[in-house]
């Protein structure tokens, strides 16, 4: 398997494509089925946010190492709008969309690095990272 | 992908057999809420046993399911949610709060019947003191 | 090379001569170390008892490795190649470490092997100090590598052990126990961290599948403090948990316990508490139909 993947984000099925194949490499990657589920959800937020706000963008998965962490990067990047207010956009419950206003707080819940860069007119890129727990 | 919906005795089973898109889940909600009405059914159960992840839109969509359903007067439950998908919904934040839950289609026939049948009684209750 | 004199300092000879006569002169020492098997391999038996190393082991014991040893590792100077010794070192730390054997003993001994085999070295080629010059240059880095294979052979295999009994350990700090059908006890002792609370966590969801469970009771009474993490974690697991059609019932909550709670507002209106484990596990045949009688209440009168 690459390590490197690239998903492009154009329809509602590219959603699950990414999802999928982001649960494919961490279990490849050895994360606990537990770990890979949490995974899943976290892609699957920010690529249906991909959708909803800009229309079109990507996924891409990846597997780093730092020491003798292992882990997986996913990062998803889009040319839309952007955000106004990256901080509020992180709250809980608040969302332009109708949403549940859980995507980008949900996600970053279920990792343990997240970070979000966006510029109104400037499209938005959201890294995030889970490292693999030792032992598990 | 279209989930098939069973119709069985009172009530419709929705069972979900792979991944779902948005749209799928939309479409899903749409069959069953038409359904409800017309086979005027008691309660609905959705099979979410074969789902490896479920993320805010699915669960919002679930969750539509059953209110809309209980306002044409039909109890929903979904059966099957996996433990790993279960402990990744409560670190999302997704609860489904005020939907029944049960742990397989066994359950949650016997958590209708149950409904059901508490409806019955209290219904005639109601007549008995009037 | 020639104007050197049998009297010359010893130093690492010149790459050139290195490089084409390696090869050569591993085998010759390979020859040389096969040829005095037996004698080499009980001198270092000899020398690792004396040195009072591997205590845990007889005398028959340590010969029997110290020839396994001896013959990988001379195997490894002549093939270059280490996975065998490799895989015999692991092997090996795995018999030895539950009897006690130490980081530095495996060091140790390895090191007198080494020293073993040197000084046989000196013994046959002390006559000609410019061949012993060059056959301890292919000897050195060879003997390094092995000295360093076998220890961190060790190391890694005691490290590997530690996780395991770690991961042991923590599982037997909560056993997930079934009283009766569908009815599930949880009792948590000590502390909490968020590692342990996944796991716990992790256990009583697969727990609630396996056994069909629809009731559980988590008994706090012997969880000394928690704090707001901890306390999101356990209203996690109640919902998730409900999530799998299971009821949570929680027991054992300290006084000290639902202070804090309290104070630190986490929102705990969803969860059923009962005051102790008996009035818990009461509550939850209840709940599944149960009805415990005394037996002169429920056997027929005669």
């Amino acid at each position: 398997m690459a390590d490197e993947l690239l998903i492009p984000i154009a329809a509602d099925v590219d959603v699950v494509t990414a999802r999928q194949r982001g649960r494919d490499l961490a279990a490849h990657a050895g994360f606990s089925s537990g770990d890979q589920t949490v995974i899943a959800a976290a892609i699957s937020e920010i690529a249906r946010n991909i959708l909803m706000y800009a229309k079109r963008g990507e996924v891409t998965l990846s597997l780093v190492a730092n020491g003798d962490r292992r882990g997986i990067v996913i990062v998803a990047r889009d040319q839309g709008p952007g955000i106004r207010d990256v901080e509020r956009a992180l709250e809980d419950g608040y969302s332009t969309s109708g949403g549940l206003g859980l995507g980008l707080p949900g996600a970053r819940r279920l990792m343990d690095d997240f970070d979000v860069s966006s510029g109104v007119g400037k499209g938005t890129t959201v890294t995030m990272k889970k490292w693999r727990r030792q032992n598990a | 992908m279209e989930v098939p919906i069973l119709k069985q005795g009172h009530y419709l089973i929705a069972s979900i057999q792979s991944a779902l898109t948005d749209a799928d889940l939309s479409q899903l909600r749409e069959a069953l809420i038409e359904r409800v009405g017309r086979f005027r059914a008691r309660g609905v159960i959705v099979d979410v046993t074969a789902l490896d992840v479920m993320d805010s839109f699915a669960v919002r969509t679930l969750r539509d399911i059953a209110h809309m359903a209980r306002l044409r007067g039909s109890e929903t439950v979904i059966v099957g949610i996996q433990p790993e998908v279960a402990f990744a919904m409560v670190q999302l934040g997704l609860t489904l709060k005020g939907v029944s839950t049960a742990l397989d289609l066994e359950e949650g026939l016997a958590f209708l019947d149950r409904q059901t049948q508490l409806r019955i009684e209290r219904g005639s209750a109601r007549l008995d003191r009037g | 090379m020639a104007t050197k004199g049998k009297n010359a300092l010893p130093s690492p000879s010149d790459p050139q001569t290195q490089s084409e006569s390696t090869a050569a002169l591993l085998r010759e020492l390979v020859a040389l170390l096969r040829q005095n098997r037996t004698q080499l391999r009980e001198e270092w038996a000899r020398r690792i008892t004396r040195a009072q190393l591997l205590t845990a082991m007889t005398e028959e014991e340590i010969f029997a490795e110290a020839t396994s040893v001896y013959d990988n590792y001379v195997e490894a100077l002549e093939t270059g190649t280490f996975e065998a010794l490799q895989a015999y070192a692991r092997n090996l730390s795995e018999r030895i470490i539950p009897r006690g054997v130490e980081t530095h003993e495996v060091v140790g001994i390895v090191l007198l092997l080494r020293d073993v085999l040197a000084r046989s070295l000196f013994a046959k080629y002390h006559e000609d100090f410019d061949k012993l010059n060059r056959i301890l240059d292919a000897y050195e880095p060879a003997a390094n590598r092995i000295a360093n294979t076998v220890a961190v052979g060790f190391v890694q295999e005691r490290e590997r052990i530690i996780r395991q009994q770690q991961e042991a350990i923590r599982e037997l700090s909560t056993p997930v126990l079934q009283v009766r059908e569908r009815l599930l006890i949880l009792p948590i002792i000590g502390v909490i961290d968020p590692q342990r609370a996944r796991q716990l966590t992790e256990q009583l969801l697969r727990a609630i599948r396996t056994n069909r469970a629809k009731v559980v009771v988590i008994d706090i009474t012997g969880v000394a403090a928690m704090d707001s993490n901890v306390a999101n974690h356990l209203v996690q697991t109640v919902e998730a948990s409900r999530l799998l059609g299971a009821t949570v019932i929680v027991t054992g909550l300290s006084p000290e316990i639902a202070q804090t709670l309290v104070t630190i507002g986490v929102d705990l209106s969803e969860m059923a508490t009962v005051g102790d484990l008996q009035g818990g596990i009461e509550e939850a045949e209840r709940l599944l139909g149960y009805k415990v009688l005394p037996l002169e209440e429920v056997s027929p009168k005669t």
